[in-house]
């Protein structure tokens, strides 16, 4: 019935990877005389064409039916001796893997006697697993051709841009009620001093009118069902009790409404009305009321906006409403958030002194469209500061807070030293710095523009605490290293360069999409090299901040590559089901049920047959977790390429040894 | 003859988070004892206490099953099922003659290189301390489980 097993075992030396270590030759041969292995070699590289063709050559000759590479992480090349399995005309599925290298020559570099034992036993019950391999057929499904991009930063509107000049559709999703995200708070960008809303919204508005892209602004992704080709995502818009159909953006109800509370936009430095816009600039250009302050909601009366409104487009009766969308691929581009300086880092009297600043604070202070329309003003007394002291690394690499780089902070506070000199010609800045980082295209020289000036010093240490005395008055240490020098400052202003990390929001979504995140919080590429831009979430991609701290030549960067790989996916228009699905013997199956209780993508119904009933698995939905091949009481139940039959033979050599 | 026993460990990875982590750990040429072998699941929920029992019997010294952290499943939630099926597994250890401590469930995420490696050397200490399987020297339960078995594998 099953034919004869004839295995053909390749043992890659990957250079000297594995071969530095492992005794290559001594495993070839131990591996020949395992049973039903007719064929063992060793090739340098066997990913390579040759040793790819080694493999394609013998199993046409030799008419090998079962495959077992040891060389690297399954997680690694098993797709492409997948594939080199399928140009030979053999079941992609008929493989083995034996990862001798991540699991055995790296890690016992110093053992090189154990770890050859490691991997001839290794190779052993890979051996014994592909012995009882069988054939697995996937089908193909069809992908939804409509990408979702969750996150309108500069990030998001670029991956959404570039999806859709491809000709795909896109919806693009964002939480504040205009798109453009940090940098539309940006006065302007490093190195080349940019205007940075003059470079962003023509963007932003290309977004608004692209045929090809549906913006939702004010929504938040509430929850995504499904997989690669086929996302179903529900998406709540919340109420701007506006009426966007018919406001024309006159602004006559900001005008209007005789309330004012802090501005999220202005971090809080300058007041904004309760209905309004989020600054002049916003796409889409309507406003929104803030209900928690809203008089009218609090208490019943005002109505101002109404009143006024031309358009009639003030709508308090609007409600949140729940949009449910299909979508094959999805493009991660939540952003990033401060490091809590505040709470964290109550040394440094942010939100204790008025006059300690964050950076992302100063470049609302010098934008024109900020609370000071563009005057430097130090937030005490809206007098100009004539010492400012910037601080680098505040938070980032840091043993006690961020041990990463923010990538970001030298530069920017270069730039900000620029900022205060261009706009007050008498002041001081003094920068104190742990190394300055100026990697990027054009950084040096900028750097190197702004040290050379006579009113901008540069300092080699970390203030250690900053104090203010009965006068209101700044003062710190600073223990200069390139002097061995301690050195006091009395800054009229203090600008800190904090820290990134992930926007908060990042968490709760990789939960409802579960995919991996690392130590730091921020995403989780699939590999930083190969590929950058997908995570362990198949057709879900990454752009700019979400996996790591990025300027915004890398973010936009990064956001095109993110885009090319969605675009992919939608142009390929299908996709291969998981070949690792449950597969049910009904004459087994005594249709008790527990099966379809364990399963988490009700892939599982239980059919009536011969009077019972039994379990039948939809292949189509499941995700190849095998949870009911575990739970199943009868062996009737089992998963594709993991059966208890596969499984057992593999777990006994390595549990017997040689 | 104690301090030249070297424990036989069987670990199991699920595919997303633990096994991924323990190639962290070779990718960041991180070391740690040779005396782990690793299979390789897509879900730690696919494990069933029967393979584990059947590491046990074959000869390993100790077990080591890892998954992804609690909420972080790729299958939304295979690890706590995981966890309780070992929660169970470790009040029967005793009836087959073995120490609960030779059973260890870790939460390994794919960028936890480095927790596997310390798990890795703790553990194969924990076992080089409780000495070899007892199993080893008794067929305790060949009658009991073996149904499901196909042959023995590789010899």
């Amino acid at each position: 019935m099953v034919e004869e097993p004839k295995v053909g075992v390749y043992v890659c030396h990957c250079g000297v990877n594995i071969a530095g270590v492992v005794n290559v030759k001594a495993v070839v041969e131990y591996a020949s005389t395992l049973p039903n292995v007719v064929v063992a070699k060793d090739y340098p590289f066997m990913c390579s064409d040759p040793g790819q063709n080694l493999i394609i050559e013998d199993i046409k000759t030799k008419g090998l039916n079962r495959i077992v590479v040891a060389s690297c992480s399954p997680r690694m090349h098993e797709p492409t001796f997948r594939k080199a399995l399928e140009r030979a005309g053999l079941n992609p599925y008929l493989l083995e893997m034996a990862n001798i290298r991540e699991h055995c020559s790296w890690v016992h570099e110093k053992q090189p006697q154990e770890a050859t034992e490691k991997a001839k036993e290794l190779v052993e019950a890979a051996v014994a697993k592909a012995r009882m391999l069988k054939p697995i057929e996937t089908v193909k499904m069809p992908v939804v051709k409509r990408a979702l991009v969750i996150g309108g930063g500069i990030a998001g509107i670029r991956a959404a841009l570039d999806i859709a000049n491809s000709g795909f559709e896109v919806y693009l999703v964002e939480k504040r009620p205009s798109i453009g995200g940090n940098m539309a708070r940006l006065d302007k960008t490093f190195p080349t001093l940019d205007c940075s809303q003059c470079i962003l919204t023509p963007l932003m508005v290309e977004v608004a009118q692209h045929p090809n892209i549906k913006l939702l602004t004010y929504s938040e992704v509430q929850s995504i069902d499904g997989s690669v080709g086929n996302f179903t995502v529900k998406i709540l818009k919340k109420p701007r009790y506006v009426n966007e159909d018919l406001c024309t953006g006159c602004g006559i109800c900001e005008q209007k409404c005789p309330y004012t509370v802090p501005s999220e936009f202005n971090l809080g430095l300058g007041k904004r009305k309760v209905i309004y816009f989020e600054f002049p600039q916003a796409v889409p250009l309507k406003p929104v009321i803030d209900r928690d302050n809203c008089v009218y909601f609090k208490r019943g009366t005002c109505r101002a906006c109404e009143r006024f409104c031309p358009a009639k487009a003030i709508d308090f009766n609007q409600q949140p409403k729940e949009i449910t969308i299909n979508v094959g691929a999805i493009v991660l581009a939540t952003g990033y958030g401060l490091y809590d300086v505040k709470t964290k880092m109550p040394e440094y009297r942010y939100g204790l002194s008025k006059n300690v600043i964050t950076g992302l604070e100063l470049e609302r202070l010098t934008s024109a469209t900020g609370p000071t329309k563009g005057a430097i003003l130090r937030p005490s007394d809206n007098r100009e500061p004539k010492n400012v002291a910037i601080i680098l690394c505040v938070g980032s690499r840091d043993e006690k807070h961020l041990d990463y780089c923010c990538r970001v902070g030298c530069v920017a506070g270069i730039k900000h030293a620029y900022y205060i000199v261009s706009h007050i010609p008498d002041a001081k800045v003094t920068i104190c710095y742990t190394d300055i980082r100026a990697f990027g295209k054009g950084y040096e020289d900028f750097y190197g523009r702004i040290r050379s000036l006579d009113n901008v010093q540069f300092i080699r240490g970390r203030p250690m605490e900053i104090f203010e005395d009965a006068n209101g008055s700044l003062y710190f240490d600073v223990f200069d290293q390139n002097t061995n020098r301690l050195i006091r400052l009395n800054p009229d202003l203090v600008v800190l360069e904090t820290g990134i990390v992930p926007d908060p929001s990042f968490e709760e979504l990789a939960k409802v999409l579960k995919c991996s995140r690392g130590p730091d919080g921020f995403a989780l590429e699939l590999h930083p090299k190969l590929r950058p831009t997908e995570t362990s979430v198949d057709g879900v991609f990454i752009a700019g901040v979400v996996q790591g701290p990025k300027d915004i030549p890398d973010t936009v960067a990064q956001a095109g590559a993110a885009a090319s790989s969605a675009i992919a996916l939608l142009a390929r228009g299908e996709v291969e089901s998981v070949p690792n699905v449950a597969s049910v013997n009904q004459d087994l199956c005594s249709g008790c049920g527990v099966c379809e209780v364990v399963c988490p993508y009700t892939a599982i119904v239980l059919e009536a047959r011969n009077g019972g009933r039994v379990a039948k698995v939809e292949a189509t939905k499941c995700k190849g977790c095998g949870a009911c091949a575990a739970a199943c009481p009868s062996g009737a139940m089992t998963q594709l390429g993991f059966e208890d039959k596969q499984l057992i033979p593999q777990i006994e050599v390595l549990a017997r040894g040689r | 003859m104690a301090s030249s026993f070297e424990p036989r460990i069987v670990v199991f990875a699920c595919n997303w988070c633990s096994y991924a982590g323990m190639d962290l750990a070779g990718t960041s040429r991180m070391s740690y004892p040779a005396n782990l072998r690793v299979v390789r699941l897509m879900c730690s929920g696919r494990l069933e206490p029967e393979h584990i029992l059947y590491a046990f019997k074959a000869g390993a010294d100790g077990v080591l099953v890892t998954g992804c952290h609690p909420g972080d499943c790729h299958y939304i939630a295979g690890n706590y099922k995981t966890r309780k099926r070992i929660r169970l597994l470790e009040q029967l250890l005793a009836q087959f003659g073995l120490e609960k401590e030779r059973l260890r469930l870790e939460w390994i995420s794919a960028s936890e290189g480095e927790l596997f490696t310390k798990v890795a050397k703790e553990f194969v200490e924990q076992i080089r301390a409780l000495g070899p399987s007892p199993l080893k020297q008794k067929e305790l339960f060949a009658p009991v489980i073996g149904v499901k078995a196909a042959s023995g594998g590789g010899e």
